[in-house]
């Protein structure tokens, strides 16, 4: 499959992708990301590097296809927020902290996210119909680009216009129920997420504090000829093992803290801000609905066929963004529902299989340990 | 040395556990079992055998009670002992009847004495039945708990008071249990006065629980928040740990004082330990003066042995200190910790009861409730953190104190002989002086000071070796609590991390089918 170009969309295959994004190197002062990809009808795997800029090019792509019905009734996956931007508060500061403590965790963490970017995109059954995705994919090359500024723009119009729509009463129960659900779950999640990071920081501080505990043990050893302070200082090598391990106990809680739950969390509280857009975008075509309604109502005559082409538009519009998206909210409950439940089991797995580990360590060592222990004051 | 040594008015005679001493058990436990057959008399009417010994010294010097003189012998005997065994047997049937006992030292070279005449002042406060009762089959046995923190009285002058229970059968108390109200004051004034009796002769006495204006205002003000119930909880284990390590040590167990306070329900209020008063004041002002005292002496020191211990616990008392900090961080984290699992925990049953697939909600509520319990978990093991280890290192940081003051007490005796020496010669220089001026009375005069001063110093002497070798034998006792004590604690502390884990699994394995559950 050679391209140069974007091309028909007939000639693709839209089978599922298998996507990876495997390494990322730093290039000046940006990053580039690997992106291993193969289509699983095909034997072909293309290997690509792109840098954020590239993701945010794919994603405005996305939001601005032409020709889809009810494009705006499409939950859009979201993309990860730019490497060093400013997060939320809490969640600027447990990044940073955690880019100090393990630099290599957090941009492990960082190409997971865009790979699940990468999976959500290509397994939504409209989106990855979209050209640019394939050539995100395969291609070396991408078309020039502009520079994305519109993004910026759009929020700020969207931010002035939702004090106004955003409580819009809805026609329709059902969605009137998910805008609802959808507020309270946003703060919530927001929350969950804040309060689930700290702990994972607490826990990186821990392993720190006993690090601390263990190299302090070690201090003072090295007079032997005095029997008390020989036994003494065995004690304490031993409880400097013990509390290694603590150490690398609390490490990797809190690495599989973060990759499970935290990572579901995080992902599930930007997936909550994604709906909330698409319901806000409905909320609006509903606004003009009811607009062309009135002004149809109320425009004189010679102006009434233009008006009611107007409202004709409008109602197929959101008849068609409201098809969508009743899909859309299904689907991604689903989904939602299913990765949850996958982070939670990953968790409850890693967590216990861990602590049976140490429990084992620590048990048969401190068997050993008390007999060691004891053994060591026998000088007398 | 062995001419000067003073004749013990007790002369009981003990064959059975020297060998358990040897091995180098537990001093206490030896003595204790040496108690077994029954000793000849200890009558109070040794006590005027106390006061002729003690006065064939020659002129005592001031500082010197008499009760401690006697200890001191004891303790040097015990000594001996120890080196001595093979000698012991036909030593000890030579044993002469006990209490009132020929007044000269040359008269009795002989007597080895056992261990148990440690204990001196109660033998010779008890009767004999008592003495023969103790005798008899004690191991030592005691157990003292401190609880039941209660507080008594309004505003400024409210304090805490504290249940004191005593298990024990050893027979030097009157019951097998029994239990009496102290306060923290209490505590202090024992501790000041086994201080002063004990300190200046070699003895390391355990320091009480430090005072804290600010946690005793908090209490007294009526603050019952969670901090002033750690401070009070905190205090307790404190106080209980000062007890414990005071009965431990075989000396201080029968000390008077110390029996009094465990036992009897009412004790005369210790003024002089409030922290602001003139005794307090006058305290503060001491210490300082002892500490440019200190740096003024130097001493030749001729037992390497000594500084090289100084060293030693110089160099374990940076040690200790490190360790605590690093602890103190750690106990500050998993409390951290706690706090941060408990928010997150509520913020998931938040999370859960607003969402509507019911098999997620229910297991979100179940995270919520597997996250509270580790949050309990996480609090627990701060405990124990502090309680097992910091406590103990802030502890004995303060005993090395102690075991500082002792040394630095050794130091001053040295000086005091040394003083003494230099005052002896002064004294025979203005006798030398007098011999060829023609004054018949002030020269007896010179001769009698001289002879005086001979005394002094020989005492100085005695002092010194006296407080070498029972520094000797504390530091070696000291040794041994302090690996006891760290191995009991780390050995608790394996167990508690052990149990952690177990308690985790089982929280996370009963999460599981929640999880399963969903969709």
């Amino acid at each position: 499959m050679m391209d140069a170009g974007i091309e028909d969309n007939s000639n693709h295959d839209f089978s599922g992708y298998d996507v990876r994004v495997t390494d990322a190197a730093q290039n000046g002062d940006t990053f580039v990301y690997v992106i291993k990809s193969q289509q699983i009808s095909s034997d072909t795997e293309y290997r690509v590097e792109r840098e954020f800029e590239d993701f945010e090019w794919l994603h405005h792509c996305l939001l601005t296809q032409e020709g889809v019905t009810g494009l705006h009734g499409i939950i859009f996956p979201p993309l990860p927020a730019k490497p060093g931007t400013s997060l939320s508060n809490s969640e600027a500061k447990t990044k940073k902290k955690i880019e100090s403590l393990a630099m290599v965790d957090d941009w492990q963490m960082y190409c997971r996210a865009l790979e699940e970017y990468l999976h959500l995109v290509t397994a939504h059954p409209v989106l990855v119909k979209n050209p640019a995705v394939h050539s995100f994919l395969k291609h070396r090359e991408l078309p020039l680009k502009t520079k994305v500024k519109k993004g910026i723009f759009n929020k700020l119009t969207q931010a002035v216009e939702e004090l106004r729509k955003e409580h819009h009463k809805d026609i329709d129960d059902f969605f009137q129920n998910e805008r609802d659900s959808n507020l309270t779950l946003t703060a919530f999640t927001k929350a969950a997420v804040e309060k689930f990071l700290e702990i994972v920081l607490t826990e990186q501080k821990i392993a720190i504090a006993c690090g601390h505990f263990s190299t302090a043990l070690h201090l003072g050893i090295g007079q032997d000829d005095d029997p008390a302070d020989y036994a003494f200082a065995k004690m304490c090598l031993k409880l400097s093992e013990v509390l290694d391990t603590v150490k690398k106990n609390f490490e990797k809680v809190a690495e599989n803290d973060l990759n499970t739950l935290g990572f579901n969390l995080e992902l599930h509280s930007r997936f909550q801000d994604a709906e909330k857009e698409m319901l806000f975008r409905r909320t609006c075509k509903l606004v003009d609905v009811e607009t062309a309604n009135k002004n149809l109502g109320q425009a004189k005559p010679h102006k009434k066929a233009a008006m009611e082409d107007i409202k004709k538009a409008a109602d197929k519009e959101f008849d068609e963004i409201s098809g969508m998206a009743k899909v859309e909210i299904q689907r991604y409950h689903r989904e939602r529902v299913r990765a949850f439940q996958k982070a939670l089991i990953e968790l409850e797995l890693a967590a216990t299989c861990f602590c049976c580990s140490s429990t084992g360590w620590l048990s048969l060592n401190s068997s050993v340990q008390n007999n060691y222990i004891q053994n060591c004051t026998v000088w007398n | 040395m062995a001419t000067e040594r003073e004749p013990p008015p007790l002369g009981d005679a003990e064959q059975t556990d020297f060998r358990e001493l040897e091995d180098g058990e537990d001093l206490f436990i030896s003595t204790a079992s040496t108690l077994e057959s029954s000793p000849t008399s200890p009558e109070p009417a040794s006590l005027p055998a106390e006061d002729i010994c003690a006065n064939s010294n020659g002129p005592q010097p001031a500082e010197i009670s008499l009760d401690d003189d006697l200890e001191d012998l004891f303790a040097e005997a015990t000594e001996e002992v120890s080196l001595d065994s093979p000698e012991r047997e036909p030593i000890l049937s030579d044993e002469p009847s006990p209490a009132i006992t020929p007044v000269t030292p040359t008269a009795l070279v002989t007597p080895r004495v056992e261990p148990k005449t440690i204990f001196v002042p109660a033998m010779f406060e008890r009767s004999k039945e008592e003495l023969e009762e103790e005798a008899n089959g004690d191991s030592f046995d005691m157990e003292i708990v401190v609880s039941d923190p209660e507080k008594v009285g309004d505003g400024m002058n409210a304090y805490m008071a504290y249940k004191v229970t005593t298990k024990t059968s050893l027979t030097i108390f009157n019951e097998n249990e029994f239990s009496v109200k102290r306060r923290f004051s209490d505590f202090l004034g024992l501790h000041s006065k086994l201080a002063t009796k004990y300190m200046h002769i070699g003895y390391i006495v355990p320091p009480a629980p430090e005072k804290s204006i600010v946690g005793m205002t908090k209490v007294k003000v009526g603050k019952e928040d969670s901090s002033s119930t750690e401070f009070v909880e905190k205090r307790r284990a404190a106080l209980e740990r000062y007890l414990e390590r005071t009965v431990k040590h075989p000396t201080l167990l029968h000390n008077p004082d110390v029996m009094q306070f465990l036992e009897s329900s009412e004790l005369p209020r210790a003024v002089s330990t409030q922290a602001l008063s003139g005794a307090g004041i006058l305290r503060m002002v001491n210490k300082a003066a002892e500490a440019v005292n200190k740096m003024t002496i130097k001493m030749n020191e001729s037992d390497a042995w000594f500084e090289e211990k100084q060293q030693q616990f110089e160099n374990l008392d940076q040690q200790l200190r490190k360790l605590h900090t690093s602890v103190e961080s750690l106990v500050c984290h998993r409390k951290e910790l706690s706090v941060n699992t408990a928010a997150f925990a509520k913020s998931a049953a938040m999370l859960g009861n607003s969402e509507d697939h019911t098999a997620l909600s229910r297991a979100l509520s179940q995270l919520a409730e597997v996250e509270e319990k580790i949050d309990q978990l996480h609090q627990e093991q701060a405990y124990a953190d502090f309680y097992l280890f910091a406590e103990l290192l802030s502890d004995y940081v303060r005993l090395l104190t102690a075991v500082k003051g002792v040394f630095d007490q050794r130091m001053k005796t040295w000086q005091k002989w040394q003083d003494a020496q230099a005052m002896l010669q002064k004294k025979r220089e203005a006798e030398s002086k007098l011999q060829f001026a023609n004054k018949p009375d002030k020269l007896q005069q010179a001769k009698d000071e001289i002879r005086e001063w001979e005394g002094k110093v020989q005492q100085g002497e005695r002092d010194f070796e006296q407080i070498s070798k029972t520094i000797r034998k504390e530091v070696g006792r000291f040794e041994k609590e302090r690996v006891r004590d760290f191995k009991a604690v780390i050995i608790k502390y394996l167990e508690s991390l052990v149990q952690t884990q177990q308690q985790l699994i089982k929280y996370w394995e009963a999460f599981l089918p929640e999880a399963k559950a969903i969709a």
